[in-house]
């Protein structure tokens, strides 16, 4: 069971679950604010609609095309 | 306006909107028909750029750009304007020649730019590759939300806009997709690529062109980026060709172009000229090769053949008035294309030599009957 830090807070979820579905099981479902101040949340789940994106380790990746993976760090919030 | 307007405009984009505005400001009652059709004021980059490949065009973006200048302080925040100047960058001996003699051109002209040699360069745009020989900066110049822009510009209560298609042309009278005819007092075609449709007789030409935008990544630029390379690889080749052109929005977001390709209608993004693109691009700045793309699209230039707009009355179709086949200088040279063209309308001084814009520099639409 992978465990992640979910915007400073521990998560474990099972083997298998992406990021996107991580941001569901430990949070609100939100991924990101947008340029006018609103929360987003994932939309289509297949990489296409960029609703998803949040940092992971650093980098700027997309939720629902990324796969948790143990010591991950994912923050949504600027 | 029930009555009918003093005069029709044919397209709602950057251009029609300039002249509708400018109409209005002379207190005529203007009625813009726009189609909804995929167009190059929502697909550009909104570059505001003096451009000096010829003395026409050199002589239209620098007043144009003024114009603009001036005319921010009156724009609603969305227009995103921003006066951030660009950086023409040189990866050469040969480029910093290219940028040497524009720099002397654009000072004869009376333009604030400097030149900066590789340091000065590298500490003004950290981001930049190693290597470059220099580069060249040019202050008036700069970017805006042209879509928002053209939306300001119809605000206007003597503009009424309708969606509308037209499908026929008869000088200063034209038949709606519906069957019914409208007639004004002149009738002005700012349609972009879709001229020919109408007018086959005009030499506009649709150039494709590549675009993507980045996720928000702020503070990594400043100014507007362009190489040099753009003189000799994208104006002057007739083959699919790129050029970096870096630009800072305001939202932090980083848009890259730009692509040309000619004899294609397929709006369709295509991966091998979007690496290309790409690749140029980071060629020059390396650290965007780890940031994330979010949108990639297409956009058509109405091009004409000596890439100057034709500003005046159709030789041909009387009542009829052009201001058609911008390239990808329409949203820089809107202004001044609108001034030049109401100048001719109302037969008052224009604020430029007309010549070089004027349509009847075409045989094909001078022999057009």
């Amino acid at each position: 069971m992978p465990e992640l830090i979910l915007d400073g807070r521990p998560l474990k979820v099972a083997e298998g679950t992406t990021v996107a579905a991580a941001l569901m099981l430990g949070g609100d479902g939100t991924s990101r604010t947008s340029v006018s101040g609103q929360r987003r949340a994932p939309v289509c789940g297949m990489g296409v609609c960029q609703e998803c994106r949040v940092t992971i380790d650093g980098q700027r990746r997309l939720a629902c095309q990324t796969l948790c993976r143990d010591g991950m760090r994912v923050e949504s919030r600027p | 306006m029930k009555d009918g307007a003093d005069f029709i405009v044919i397209g709602g984009g950057i251009v029609g909107a300039a002249c509708a505005r400018e109409l209005a400001k002379r207190g005529q009652r203007v009625l813009v028909l726009d189609a909804g059709l995929r167009a190059a004021t929502a697909a550009g980059m909104g570059h505001l750029i003096v451009l000096d490949d010829n003395p026409a065009e050199l002589a239209l973006s620098q007043y144009s750009v003024q114009r603009w200048r001036e005319w921010a302080p009156e724009m609603p925040e969305n227009c995103a304007y921003r006066q951030n100047g660009t950086l023409w960058l040189a990866a050469n001996a040969e480029e910093m020649a290219v940028a040497e003699a524009k720099y002397q051109v654009l000072r004869d002209h009376g333009m604030d730019c400097e030149l900066l040699g590789a340091a000065a360069l590298r500490a003004t745009e950290p981001e930049l590759c190693e290597g470059l020989h220099g580069g060249l900066r040019v202050n008036g110049d700069g970017i805006i939300y042209a879509p928002n822009a053209a939306r300001w510009l119809l605000d206007h209560p003597l503009i009424e806009q309708r969606q509308a298609r037209v499908v026929e042309i008869d000088g200063a009278r034209m038949r709606l997709e519906d069957g019914s005819w409208l007639s004004a007092q002149a009738t002005i075609l700012a349609g972009g690529t879709h001229v020919t449709e109408l007018c086959p007789e005009l030499p506009v030409e649709p150039k494709k062109g590549h675009l993507l935008i980045t996720d928000r990544y702020p503070g990594r630029i400043s100014h507007t980026l362009v190489e040099l390379g753009y003189v000799t690889s994208a104006h002057n080749a007739s083959g699919p060709s790129t050029a970096a052109n870096i630009q800072p929005r305001p939202t932090g977001q980083l848009f890259i172009g730009a692509s040309r390709q000619f004899n294609t209608a397929d709006p369709e993004v295509e991966p091998w000229m979007l690496a290309r693109l790409l690749q140029r691009a980071v060629d020059y700045m390396p650290g965007l090769a780890r940031l994330n793309g979010i949108r990639a699209w297409t956009g058509f230039r109405a091009a004409s053949p000596d890439g100057l707009p034709l500003l005046g009355e159709h030789p041909q179709r009387p009542g009829l008035w052009l201001a058609v086949g911008h390239e990808g200088l329409g949203v820089t040279t809107a202004p001044g294309s609108a001034d030049l063209l109401i100048a001719q309308l109302f037969d008052e001084p224009a604020p430029l030599a007309l010549e070089p814009y004027l349509p009847q520099r075409f045989a094909g639409v001078r022999a057009h009957a």
